[in-house]
């Protein structure tokens, strides 16, 4: 399992990785999930369903983590925004770029 | 007289420095300290391109094959909404049990619409702030940016919409360019629905 975190900048970092069926390694990935969230991140395990869909689930503890999870991806909380328009930016995705 | 005028004016001359010396010193240390150089991280669009690479990547390996190509070709991700009795609808009347959907826009509101008549509905201000701004910026790559809506709209819809900012349709996004997106998403997905079946006879046909 990788724990990831998006971060400005740099896009994702590897925070740790190790196998949950490991004693020693899952304590580390569960010293290094509770950091994140302790520090304000919100926590998502990416997952495929049958017939190709996919979505996100959400954890808040490192026991909801579905034990085959190969990812989970931490990123900072929401909070309501409303940028003035000069702050937004045209992004590389959209057209015309 | 000469000593009397000479011993008068270095009074002067000591009386004026008096008042005009705490004024240059201001000056002084106003023009140094406008040609200080303020210590920071220097905007760098080579480390801002590598990130948005890296966003890229991982924003492609969560979603699915239509969801990429429609970002990579629209710009923008369609998430259909989940609950039960619809968003909380600011625009319009309540939209009980009517399918709803939401664009996923990077660094900008989410728009939620009725797909079945285009009509938007309302639009919800919500951004990821790091506050540890690793490089001086809090804000996310684009493509983190929209992943992070896409796992917390797919994951808990709820709690997304509960911490953003809900406002009427309009406010930062026009309106006018999101019907000509829906357009072109409908579109879009007849084009790809065509080259889907083309592709089916093609093979049924060998």
């Amino acid at each position: 399992m990788k724990l990831l975190r998006m971060k400005p900048g740099h896009g994702e970092v590897l925070l740790a990785e190790g196998d949950v069926e490991d004693a020693t390694e899952e304590l580390r990935l569960i010293e290094a999930f509770r950091e994140q969230l302790e520090s304000g991140m919100w926590a998502a395990v990416p997952t495929v369903h049958a017939g190709g869909r996919r979505e996100a689930q959400m954890v808040k503890r490192f026991e909801d983590i579905p034990r085959d999870a190969e990812r989970v991806i931490f990123f900072p909380r929401a909070a309501g925004g409303a940028p003035s328009p000069n702050e937004q930016r045209a992004s590389p995705g959209s057209r015309g770029d | 007289m000469v000593l009397a005028l000479s011993a008068t004016a270095i009074v002067v001359i000591a009386l004026l420095w008096e008042v005009a010396m705490p004024r240059l010193e201001e000056t002084l240390e106003r023009h140094r300290a406008r040609r200080r150089r303020v210590p920071g991280i220097d905007y760098d669009p080579g480390r801002e391109r590598r990130a948005e690479q890296r966003a890229r990547a991982l924003l492609c390996s969560c979603v699915n094959d239509e969801e990429w190509d429609m970002y990579r070709e629209l710009g923008f991700l369609r998430v259909w909404g989940r609950l039960g009795d619809g968003p909380r609808a600011g625009g319009v009347a309540p939209l009980l049990g009517a399918p709803y959907a939401y664009l996923i826009y990077p660094h900008k509101p989410i728009v939620a619409y009725l797909p079945q008549t285009a009509t938007l509905l309302n639009e919800y201000c919500v951004e990821f702030p790091d506050t540890t701004r690793p490089y001086g910026s809090a804000r996310l790559p684009d493509s983190d940016d929209v992943l992070a809506k896409w796992m917390a709209l797919t994951g808990d819809e709820e709690r997304l919409i509960a911490s953003a900012n809900m406002h009427l349709p309009g406010r930062q996004v026009d309106p006018n360019q999101v019907r000509r997106d829906l357009w072109r998403l409908s579109r879009w997905e007849r084009e790809r629905l065509q080259r889907d079946q083309r592709r089916v006879g093609g093979v049924n046909a060998s």
